[in-house]
């Protein structure tokens, strides 16, 4: 076991998977002799050379189709996006092209496409994007987010040995601030599966991310007044595991959907209406979204805090539904 | 920067070559003129997109490729997949929706790939919209080179598809890493309804490579030799590591965007003086006049395909539909959705039995 950051996690698996399977490669934009903008890709150049760490130009349309293209022969390709924003520039080729091969032709694209998400570090409506949402809605995407330096690293390595096309959503808050045991032999975190990260029989709350943590504190906070929250982390954004969840609700039977995206059209949209739908019989309140406004990111960073959501507003959501 | 050669690279094809990329060129047009009747008909289940006028340049384009090469055709392309092998019924199946057609019905027209794990023709399909195949097979040149694989990718680009980002994007990428890939820019002189003069102020379509650095040339399209030309030596290059290339092909579109277009934009003389240029009947003057085939000799390989694409529609035709039960499987591994398409040699090719530009030691062994 080694405690390491979230970013190291990520650079080790990527690394290990790098050095077990020679068709898994490296592209995207600086991640060679300067080793990425957040540094993730950093020490890959020296050790697996330029043939397999492959810097490009400013054309997200061209890394996610060379990675498609190369996918094609039997390669294992890690695309890089510098901020998960830029996504939307290569927002057709991702789910025209590559999301739907399979469904199409039978044709596999084994592909990963990560880069860093979320706000909290003043990014400004380019830099803080959360786009789960718009991904969630492509059949043929898988989506997962790490909250934790373990799954980070077991997740990556999932990610690089499916066999479809995986979103990796880092949350940049988290890069450097989280440290965790990481174990050193070999190990992956399964795509599709949430975790219980503090158990509770009061209210559920479903998450993930680095709002895992935000959801932590106030549950923190609510033990000193006996509420016990029990906290999900997603970790997989698509495919969901409704399972854990329901089974969560089928205890606590109050719930509060939380994310650090805008509310509207939200992941949580999609999860409080499986909840309603599947487990409306255990409810004894209505579900609880708690997600940013429908604005795009700002740069202040009292802005910033006045459009996520917080400890604060965690607290009086459980709150009113412990009183429901 | 045209490249100039002492002599063709067609100057290499033997008479059976010859005469074969006439009947490729026969047969696509033979199989989009059955289409058209299954189309009348109702038979098709989309819309039908001719290649017309343009069979010449796909078939001659993809005849520069070895057989193992990889080609991303776009809907007009039918001549290219052809040529790679892909058996006619594959084409069928796939307008008229069958559920044994390569995408089993979920896709239309030329939209299927046949990706083979090793060896054998590589054919990466289209998606609707323009651009993307320029870095998907900027990808698939990556690919080869990192799994070893001294292999040509080849793909097509319209006068209105060179307007995309994703070409302009594909472009660069493979010119930077010197990519194997080949690009025929066909200015066919419509984008559905859009003029070439709306589409770029430039004089020739190939002018667009210049910005890249990527050489080009620009010829007649409906000169099938002469498409057989720039291609291979585009294909050349590619294969000797000297990277990409973007051949500009003059050609039109004889027919609308589609079979529902009316056409009314088109201008009455344009397309006759254009019909006097028919790429296929030109060629077959050329064979008759350089006395490589004799009247006789055409006429028969004429009857061949014509045979050829009515067997092959029959069959098709015969097909059942998919099965609705099988509409939600397949989005993701696991789900045994694995379509393959039969792969056929042409007479010629079981003739002379070895594969199409073998190093001369193999050839005629």
């Amino acid at each position: 076991m080694a405690e390491m950051t979230y970013l190291e996690a990520i650079r080790q698996g990527l690394a290990e998977e790098m050095a077990r399977d020679e068709r898994v490669y490296a592209i995207g934009e600086d991640i060679g002799a300067y080793g990425g903008a957040f540094k993730v890709t950093e020490g890959l150049l020296e050790r697996f050379g330029a043939e397999r760490v492959i810097g490009t130009p400013i054309s997200e349309t061209a890394i996610i189709g060379a990675a498609i293209g190369s996918a094609y022969l039997g390669m294992r390709p890690v695309a890089e996006l510098q901020f998960i924003d830029f996504v939307a520039c290569c927002f057709n080729i991702l789910t025209n092209f590559a999301a739907k091969s399979r469904y199409r032709w039978g044709a596999g694209v084994p592909m990963v496409v990560r880069g860093p998400c979320g706000g909290g570090v003043s990014g400004g409506p380019f830099h803080s994007a959360n786009p789960e949402a718009h991904f969630l809605h492509t059949p043929g995407l898988k989506i997962v987010e790490p909250s934790t330096a373990y799954d980070a690293k077991g997740l990556i390595k999932a990610a690089i040995r499916d066999d479809d096309p995986v979103l990796f959503l880092e949350h940049k808050f988290l890069y450097r601030r989280v440290k965790d045991e990481v174990p050193d032999a070999d190990y992956v975190v399964p795509i599709g599966q949430a975790v219980v990260r503090r158990p509770g029989d009061d209210v559920t709350v479903v998450t993930f991310g680095a709002m895992t943590y935000t959801a932590l504190e106030a549950a923190e906070q609510l033990a000193q007044r006996d509420v016990e929250v029990e906290v999900i982390d997603l970790r997989t954004l698509s495919p969901l595991d409704h399972e854990t969840v329901l089974q969560s609700v089928a205890k606590t039977n109050k719930v509060v959907v939380l994310h650090e995206a805008q509310r509207t059209g939200g992941i949580g949209a999609e999860i409080a209406a499986a909840i309603t739908e599947r487990g409306f019989e255990h409810l004894d309140a209505p579900p609880v979204r708690l997600a940013s406004l429908d604005t795009p990111v700002p740069y202040n960073p009292g802005l910033e805090a006045a459009f996520r959501p917080g400890v604060e507003q965690i607290v009086a959501a459980v709150g009113q539904l412990v009183e429901y | 920067m045209p490249t100039s050669t002492a002599t063709r690279p067609s100057d290499d094809l033997t008479r059976d070559d010859r005469l074969e990329l006439y009947y490729f060129a026969r047969l696509t047009r033979d199989i989009e003129e059955r289409l058209a009747v299954l189309y009348r008909q109702n038979k098709v289940v989309g819309g039908l997109y001719r290649s017309l006028g343009q069979e010449g340049e796909s078939v001659a384009s993809a005849y520069a490729l070895a057989e193992d090469d990889a080609v991303a055709a776009l809907i007009r392309n039918l001549g290219s997949l052809i040529v790679q092998g892909i058996r006619p019924r594959a084409v069928f199946t796939q307008y008229m929706a069958k559920g044994t057609s390569p995408t089993r019905g979920r896709d239309l027209n030329l939209h299927f790939s046949h990706i083979p794990d090793a060896g054998g023709p590589i054919v990466v399909g289209p998606i609707s919209m323009l651009g993307d195949l320029v870095p998907v097979m900027a990808g698939v040149g990556l690919g080869a080179r990192m799994r070893g694989r001294a292999l040509v990718a080849m793909t097509y680009i319209g006068d209105g598809g060179t307007s995309t980002g994703a070409f302009h994007e594909g472009m660069n990428f493979a010119a930077v890493q010197k990519l194997p890939l080949v690009v025929i820019a066909e200015d066919n002189k419509y984008a559905y309804s859009t003029p070439v003069s709306q589409q770029m102020a430039l004089a020739r379509i190939d002018q667009r490579a210049e910005a890249y650095g990527i050489p080009h040339e620009m010829v007649d399209g409906n000169d099938m030799l002469a498409v057989y030309d720039a291609s291979r030596r585009a294909v050349e290059r590619a294969r000797h590591g000297d990277g990409p290339s973007l051949v500009g092909v003059d050609t039109m579109r004889m027919r609308g965007h589609a079979e529902h277009d009316d056409m009314r934009y088109m201008s009455k003389p344009l397309l006759d003086a254009w019909k006097a240029r028919d790429p296929i009947a030109r060629y077959h003057a050329h064979l008759v006049e350089t006395e490589i085939a004799t009247e006789t000799d055409l006429a028969e390989i004429d009857a061949m395909s014509r045979a050829y694409a009515e067997a092959e529609a029959d069959l098709a035709e015969a097909e059942p539909p998919p099965e609705p039960d099988t509409v939600a499987a397949g989005v993701f591994a696991g789900d045994h959705f694995q379509p393959t398409v039969e792969i056929v040699y042409s007479p010629f090719r079981e003739k002379r039995g070895t594969p199409r530009h073998a190093p001369a030691s193999e050839a005629g062994s």
